[in-house]
């Protein structure tokens, strides 16, 4: 019998607690294949937020921290600075790094931190129950603005990639999304590219990933493709995919 | 070899001193020599500083230094000591050891820039979200404040408890003629502490920083293990008596307030009064065993201090019912003149006042 793929080394031998149809779960694995592709696992220090991904730090077979909602960018910082050789990953979520940690995100930034962001982005607030993200689409509906989030009341969704490449310090920023198999596979090239950065020096690198949130975004389990869907249709929209920023 | 030097700036070459070679902060009266003087003299002994973008990001920043084993700083005045409450909350759950200074200011809100001892409550009580401790030190002049730094990461790094120097903008803007007497630590010298995160390449297992554990009953068994360390760190407590053998009023004063308590002290014995004075050099703990010891024997105690009446609630606890405890309370950052405090001290010795309370 031949051996067609196996657990990546860098994901440990664990039940994850995602619900079903959510994305992280995809985005772990990439990161992980990434990590034994690049052979950085054993210098790698993973930084996990609150949010969905808070228990990552059980997940990655790598030295891990968790710490303070939002404050992901400025701890990597802080093992960056003390110790350059290793390789640090801030994980996050939309609430974690487009509300709560923005002057983290924007500015290590700014800073050119030499450091490898992935953000999920799933426009919701996932592990709270479903409130209103910063990245929430106009109309799209959630436990605190019921009736779909109206301009008028709560404003428009960030962009992240779009606003931090008008940063002179990023160096890399690329929007994927994980809901179809072109994606999952741009999505890990990207990932494979923000760490590359990071081994070679070339500084601040996010992946910001559309990714499903079903149990949220009240998708019915008799229809489970409305949340790919939703990506299709309606994210991708307001988030295109792209590259947005690449410095060499 | 003596120098002259500004309290922050001592603070800063005996964290240095003390192995620190990671700092981030973020400016703010009267703690600002302290990031000035880390920004470039850390880089000349091979360490590194960041200007954070606020104080919230700073205290994260040092959380994650600190989590690599790198003997790690911080420091503040009030108010931004009030915004890095839940990072020390994660270093403290996540027995993170680490070292930060809070150079008082008057309080509460945005206060003044002149010094004061408002924090004390917050310093001696965790300050943040849930049970925790730290070990916290009271300088009262600026060769406590480039000696303090070596005690404070040998007892942060023993017990693993994040260490406090609580000092105030009078002792941290103040020059002193001062020696430098603590070892130079190299940190290439110090044992890699066996939870510090890094580059694994000996296949020992993967080590974790948190501070949570959702499992049933766990958190509870993580929080009862750091008690027995706080219990342990009980016999580190440090204290300093002037002239209490024979004492019918006892000053109890720490920091800026010990040194006027001390004139005080020194007044009313040349007028044959015989007061003494008794000095926390810890805060947390607190010296009160001996405080009770010497409550057999004098009467009267009186807390001395430049807030409304906070350290006179752990003076009180360590009496216990067994001596009359006085207050002498000046809040909103102003100094309090030795003069003051005489009268207090003649309103309970001289007109036997009970329960005496001033708050200037």
């Amino acid at each position: 019998m031949q051996l067609l793929n196996e657990r990546p080394k860098s994901l440990l031998d664990v039940s994850m607690h995602y619900c079903p149809g959510c994305g992280h779960g995809i985005v772990h694995r990439l990161v992980a294949e990434v990590m034994d592709e690049l052979n950085i696992r054993e210098k790698t220090i993973f930084v996990a937020p609150v949010g969905c991904a808070v228990f990552a730090d059980t997940y990655f077979n790598c030295d891990a921290i968790q710490g303070p909602h939002g404050r992901g960018p400025a701890i990597a910082t802080g093992i960056k600075r003390a110790k350059p050789d290793s390789i640090v990953v801030s994980y996050q979520g939309d609430g974690d790094l487009a509300s709560i940690g923005m002057a983290e995100t924007v500015h290590s930034a700014a800073r050119n931190e030499n450091i490898t962001i992935i953000f999920i982005n799933n426009a919701i607030y996932g592990m709270t129950g479903g409130q209103m993200a910063p990245t929430t689409l106009i109309g799209q509906k959630a436990t605190t603005c019921i009736y779909g989030r109206d301009p008028k009341v709560n404003g428009y969704p960030i962009r992240i990639c779009e606003l931090l490449s008008s940063l002179e310090g990023t160096r890399y920023a690329e929007r994927t999304t994980v809901h179809n198999v072109a994606g999952v596979v741009k999505t890990k090239n990207a990932i494979k590219k923000a760490f590359q950065n990071q081994v070679n020096g070339i500084g601040f690198s996010i992946v910001e990933v559309l990714s499903m949130c079903p149990t949220n975004w009240g998708v019915r389990a008799d229809n489970p493709s409305e949340a790919t869907k939703y990506i299709n249709d309606q994210m991708v929209k307001i988030f295109p995919p792209g590259v947005y920023k690449d410095v060499k | 070899m003596k120098v002259l030097m500004k309290g922050n700036e001592a603070l800063c070459e005996g964290a240095i001193r003390a192995g620190c070679r990671f700092f981030a902060g973020y400016p703010i009266t009267p703690q600002n020599e302290v990031p000035e003087y880390m920004s470039w003299r850390l880089p000349e002994v091979g360490g590194h500083f960041v200007q954070a973008e606020s104080e919230v990001a700073a205290i994260n920043m040092i959380f994650g230094a600190a989590s690599t084993g790198v003997r790690s700083m911080g420091s503040s005045s009030s108010p931004g000591i009030s915004l890095k409450q839940e990072g020390i909350s994660y270093c403290a759950g996540a027995d993170i050891p680490f070292l930060i200074a809070n150079v008082m200011r008057g309080g509460p809100g945005l206060g003044n820039i002149a010094g004061a001892q408002g924090d004390y409550f917050q310093s001696t009580r965790g300050g943040g979200h849930g049970d925790y401790k730290l070990f916290v030190m009271a300088p009262q002049g600026v060769q406590d404040m480039i000696d303090f730094p070596t005690h404070c990461y040998e007892i942060a790094y023993k017990y693993r408890v994040p260490a406090m120097i609580l000092a105030d903008g009078i002792i941290g803007q103040m020059m002193e003629s001062i020696e430098m007497k603590t070892p130079e630590i190299d940190p290439k010298n110090l044992k890699e502490p066996d939870w510090a995160l890094g580059i694994n390449n000996t296949g020992r297992p993967k080590r974790r920083v948190t501070s949570y554990d959702l499992r049933e009953g766990m958190l509870e068994k993580m929080v009862l293990e750091r008690v027995k360390r706080y219990r342990e760190l009980e016999k580190e407590v440090l204290w300093e008596e002037k002239m209490t053998e024979d004492a019918e009023i006892i000053l109890v004063a720490y920091g800026t307030s010990a040194r006027v308590s001390a004139t005080a002290v020194k007044m009313a014995r040349e007028k044959g009064i015989k007061a003494g004075l008794f000095r926390p050099i810890t805060l947390s703990p607190f010296p009160k065993k001996r405080l009770f010891e010497l409550a057999s024997k004098t009467k009267d105690f009186m807390a001395v201090e430049m807030s409304l009446g906070q350290m006179v609630e752990d003076l009180r606890l360590s009496i216990n019912g067994k001596a009359n405890v006085h207050l002498h309370a000046k809040p909103g950052g102003s100094l309090i003149a030795p003069e003051e405090v005489f009268d207090s001290i003649i309103k309970v010795t001289k007109e036997g006042v009970k329960d005496y309370a001033t708050i200037k």
